[in-house]
């Protein structure tokens, strides 16, 4: 199981976690997840504790890709429109965007609660995506 | 504490596929020629960069002295995405506010390779910019389409609504000689292009262009010595970057700040970048005669307006229906045509924005002329936190 990234996201039997950080100092979260100082300019904390973070959300906003993406992006031959979605995660105060599996953007609104999975990139490696509630 | 434009020159946007030097020595050549100075007389020199056009892009300022014939003049080059040439006019005031320099050139253009823009090559997973294409496929417009999605789910817009900021920009557009496209279009042909990202269509959405664009800038003694009467002045540059928490989704990020602990600031940061120059020039929304702001996408426009206080949000779309950001209208938005009828170059873009200021404010601006200019503020925003917003008044 390759990832198409590092430690942005976790697959285990619990499902798929996006990794994100928060501050040891003030709480505040982020995605992905940082390194060291907080983001919060007036908080002087600089451990970051790596956390899971919410696995549903609801839709801020959501488009698809008609054309498909230039490189590195590796699009799909035949390609079919990715579509992709802004999630509101409430309780880590994040939006945080991914491609959806399952969805086009004729059964997705604005509001509507979308869950974490993952999937393929066309070339192989794992990525984090949004899907239905299940 | 102003400075005075003297000069504003310009290349034609196109897609001319020629060195961008060569648009940006253009453009110099006509804003010194406006202003009627040589270029032996500039002391600073300030470019605006591309980043894919090789190492003379990230050398603009000594490129196009270079190109201009080396002169000793002193130089320097900035980076800030779209805000790019605005940043350049901001290095170039601060100098002549410091009485440092008293004539400065200010220099962007751009060559575009065709379609999407994409980041830069080789293998850089550190860079967000380069991850964003490589593991979800954002391009620049799927960003543009989810701020438009939202503005419909918020305000209820229609692509209707976004369709007629075209047919508005292209109708000034098609006044403007230095702009790309030059024709009027009617909605149905808007809403009949191909979708690029839902809900935005190809037509809704600015292209990529060549073009250069140039200013030269004084302080007010050298303009008097000169004997230069009434000149167009530079008020406000602001540059401010987001305040944490921003919790809007930025290119090329993936995610919003955090707004759990902190409070989200007053104003989001569009409308924080127009908020700081208002305050530097110590004027308002009200005052404004015309503004030029970022069109990279006709729903952007609408952002856009009510970002720099012209109507509260929401009411955008009924200011544009009711004709009011339309030429002859209360409060023209984008009488050059926009980004909708230039298409992006990015170093240039900010700079041409001000030349369109300019020439408004002289009353030159011919058929797109906005009667009695006095105020003008032109508004963009670049990747990574880069904002800038510039009052011009007369």
């Amino acid at each position: 199981m390759k990832l198409a990234i590092e430690g942005w996201f976790t697959i285990d039997d619990d499902g798929t976690h996006l990794l994100g950080s928060r501050c040891a100092g003030c709480g505040t979260m982020a995605f992905p997840p940082l390194p060291g100082p907080c983001a919060d300019p007036r908080c002087p904390s600089e451990a970051q504790e790596r956390v899971r973070l919410p696995r549903r959300g609801r839709v801020w906003s959501y488009t698809d890709a008609r054309y498909p993406p230039p490189a590195p992006y590796v699009a799909a031959e035949p390609y079919t429109p990715v579509t992709l979605a802004a999630v509101e995660l409430a309780e880590a105060g994040l939006v945080v965007l991914g491609q959806v599996q399952g969805l086009g953007t004729a059964d997705l609104h604005v509001g509507m609660e979308l869950e974490l999975t993952h999937g393929p990139l066309a070339d192989g490696p794992l990525v984090w995506m949004w899907r239905a509630v299940r | 504490m102003s400075v005075v434009v003297l000069g504003a020159g310009m290349h034609p946007w196109g897609k001319w596929g020629r060195p961008f030097i060569e648009y940006g020595v253009a453009a110099a050549r006509d804003a010194l020629a406006d202003a009627g100075v040589a270029w032996t007389d500039v002391d600073y020199v300030a470019g605006a960069d591309t980043i894919r056009n090789g190492y003379p892009g990230f050398v603009a300022g000594a490129a196009f002295a270079r190109a201009l014939g080396w002169s000793g003049a002193r130089v320097a080059s900035c980076y800030a995405a779209c805000a790019s040439g605005a940043h350049a006019i901001d290095l170039a005031r601060t100098r002549i506010l410091a009485g440092l320099s008293e004539l400065a050139l200010v220099v962007g253009a751009d060559t575009t390779p065709k379609g999407f823009f994409s980041p830069l090559g080789g293998e850089r997973a550190d860079d967000p910019d380069w991850l964003r294409f490589r593991l979800l496929g954002a391009t620049n417009p799927a960003y543009f389409a989810l701020y438009a999605r939202r503005r419909m789910a918020l305000h209820g817009e229609s692509p209707a609504d976004f369709a007629a900021v075209k047919v508005k920009n292209a109708a000034a557009g098609a006044l403007n000689p230095m702009a790309r496209y030059r024709r009027a279009v009617t909605a149905a042909e808007v809403l009949a292009s191909p979708m690029v990202a839902d809900p935005l269509r190809l037509m809704d959405v600015c292209a990529t262009s060549d073009g250069g664009a140039a200013l030269v800038l004084a302080s007010e003694t050298y303009a008097r010595r000169l004997g230069v009467t009434r000149p167009v002045r530079i008020t406000a540059v602001s540059t401010v970057t987001p305040v944490y928490p921003n919790a809007v989704l930025e290119l090329p990020d993936f995610a919003t700040d955090s707004t759990l602990t902190a409070p989200v600031p007053e104003r989001p940061f569009r409308a924080a970048i127009a908020h700081a120059a208002y305050e530097e020039a110590g004027l308002g929304p009200a005052d404004l005669s015309l503004a030029e702001v970022y069109d990279l996408s006709t729903a952007l426009e609408l952002d856009w307006t009510e970002d720099l206080g012209l109507c509260p949000p929401g009411e955008a779309a009924g200011l544009l229906r009711a004709g009011e950001t339309a030429l002859g209208g209360r409060i023209p938005v984008n009488p050059s045509g926009g980004l909708a009828s230039f298409g992006e170059a990015v170093p240039a873009q900010a700079i041409a924005q001000v030349c369109e200021l300019t020439w408004q404010l002289r009353g030159t601006a011919g058929e797109r002329q906005v009667e009695g200019a006095r105020v003008g503020l032109a508004a963009n925003q670049g990747l990574f936190g880069h904002g800038s917003a510039v009052i011009a008044v007369k």
